[in-house]
């Protein structure tokens, strides 16, 4: 048995016992964790995906912090009935800027991959303040008081840093005009031209229809963007991926 | 149930490993155990060949069944188009006003109509399409951009008052709370009370009259019935989107309203919006 009858050496001594088991369950780890970082084959290019904007960012910090997440996935898996529903089964690419990923692992409200340009701004006012009085059979709470929050944007170009720090890849040109760009974009009568250079496609209105950027707004801009940057019109992916 | 004696010497074998005087018996593993556990090593070998798998430098090897989650539902998809094909080809191009006449394409279209209806629609017109308020009810008779199966499927193709379809339905009312004084609001607020039948002040809404014609008349009509080309809703009935009460009026008025609905033609197909104003017009109110 050669080598089986050595096992004594190991069962004897606890400190190379540890030493053995790490470097058993290391090598699990490594054969099923590197090879995502670097197969080419796992996350696509696609054309149209960007950093979010400063408010878009915002207003995701705002979905992080109320727990959307606990009730609401934002990942349309690969399966008819889903798609049909919602629309395109989502892209690794699509939420390649997201620290962390909203993904989900539970729908108790439906999926918000493609919310965005599904429903009026006014429709997401009248359903954030009081969900049950546009779907009666609703359990969302209500999250009327984000009106009543006036956000400035005095700390998000720190918002941005942090998240080029951690890899997101925002210009200096982006990270220098964060907080113009935060106004501008919920200002329809501003200056935004260079706002919307630095990010394509992103939509510019006061979502909330009251005046001041609340976080209403930023939640909205980041709910009305979700899913809109790719064009699956001119993009076909890979099947085999 | 035979009684088993712990203490007689029938003890199996030791493995010979000894610490302390203290030896191990040698129990070996039921033989079906070590046979499903040798069966499972032996499908997971096959299982990685057939299906995608080893991470390889480039890629991880396809498998040869050449499975892919997205080449499935792709596949799946097809198969539900390719059955239905016929139908959705047909609904596409229907001239909609005769739909009812062809039985089982109306009945298709009513049907899948229904389904888009509950996933795309009822988050604002109700999941029983009577709509709230802001949100029009599309049970009733009363429609603000035209109620005939065609106009029903242009507003779904292209929506109203949204930035993505360039042909969308467009009309904007001003905000007259900086065009006129609010004594002159509340004039208009009981002439339009007055024309809907309700209660009313007699005198101030017979200075409302001469401000409505002035101001109002363009869209809604003289007779406050308002013109649908526009989507100005008919002041005289008494069906209201934003509510026919003295302060609902008020607010309209001074405010204005801007209902948006999107254009629905960039998400669905042809078929699936005929397929949605087939189902919207037999609710009751189609004309």
């Amino acid at each position: 048995m050669g080598i089986l009858d050595k096992h004594k050496v190991i069962e004897t001594n606890a400190t190379l016992l540890l030493a053995g088991s790490l470097f058993v369950v290391t090598i699990g780890g490594i054969v099923e964790i590197a090879p995502l970082f670097y197969l080419e084959n796992t996350i696509e290019e696609v054309e149209g995906v960007r950093p979010y904007s400063p408010l878009e960012l915002t207003g995701r910090e705002i979905y992080i912090r109320e727990g959307c997440y606990v009730c609401h996935s934002q990942m349309i898996r690969p399966m008819r009935d889903e798609v049909e529903r919602y629309g395109h089964y989502s892209l690794a690419a699509e939420s390649m800027y997201d620290h962390p990923f909203q993904w989900g692992s539970k729908r108790t409200g439906p999926d918000l991959a493609r919310v965005g340009g599904r429903y009026s701004d006014e429709w997401h006012v009248d359903h954030l303040v009081d969900p049950q009085s546009v779907v009666p059979e609703s359990i969302m709470p209500k999250y009327g008081y984000l009106l009543d929050t006036l956000i400035d944007g005095e700390y998000v170009g720190d918002l941005l840093a942090t998240h080029a720090f951690v890899g997101v890849p925002y210009t200096e040109e982006q990270l220098a005009n964060a907080g113009a760009d935060f106004r501008a974009q919920a200002d329809p009568d501003s200056d935004w031209d260079d706002m919307l250079a630095r990010y394509p496609k992103a939509q510019i209105r006061n979502f909330d229809g009251a005046p001041g950027i609340s976080e209403m707004d930023a939640l909205i801009a980041y709910l009305q963007m979700l899913g809109t940057l790719v064009d699956f019109s001119t993009f076909t992916p890979d099947a085999s991926r | 149930m035979s009684k088993k004696d712990n203490n007689q010497p029938v003890d199996p074998d030791t493995t010979g490993h000894s610490w302390d005087g203290i030896e191990e018996f040698n129990n070996p593993l039921p033989k079906w155990w070590l046979w499903t556990f040798y069966a499972t090593i032996v499908w997971g070998i096959g299982y990685t060949i057939a299906y995608p798998a080893w991470p390889l430098i480039q890629e991880a090897t396809p498998g040869l069944l050449k499975y892919s989650t997205r080449g499935e539902v792709v596949e799946e998809i097809a198969a539900v188009e390719a059955a239905n094909e016929d139908l959705n080809v047909q609904l596409a191009s229907a001239d909609l006003t005769t739909l009812p006449e062809n039985a089982e394409l109306h009945r298709y279209a009513v049907n899948g109509g229904r389904s888009l209806f509950a996933a795309n629609c009822s988050q604002c017109h109700g999941s029983g399409a009577a709509g709230f308020i802001g949100y029009p009810n599309l049970l009733d008779d009363d429609w603000l951009w035209g109620g005939d199966i065609d106009t029903i499927a242009y507003t779904i193709n292209h929506g109203i008052r949204n930035d993505q379809s360039p042909d969308s339905h467009w009309s904007e009312m001003p905000a007259f709370g900086e065009i006129l004084e609010p004594e002159e609001i509340q004039t208009v607020v009981s002439y339009v009370q007055s024309i809907s039948g309700q209660e009313h002040d007699a005198d101030l809404a017979a200075a409302g009259e001469e401000i409505f014609l002035d101001q109002c008349s363009a869209c809604h009509l003289e007779t406050g019935m308002g013109e649908t080309s526009l989507g100005a809703p008919n002041l005289t009935d008494a069906i209201w989107l934003y509510g026919g009460d003295p302060e609902a009026l008020t607010e309209t008025i001074t405010y204005s309203r801007f209902g948006v609905m999107p254009a629905w033609g960039l998400r669905l197909s042809e078929a699936e919006v005929n397929a949605l104003a087939a189902y919207v017009h037999q609710l009751g109110g189609g004309q």
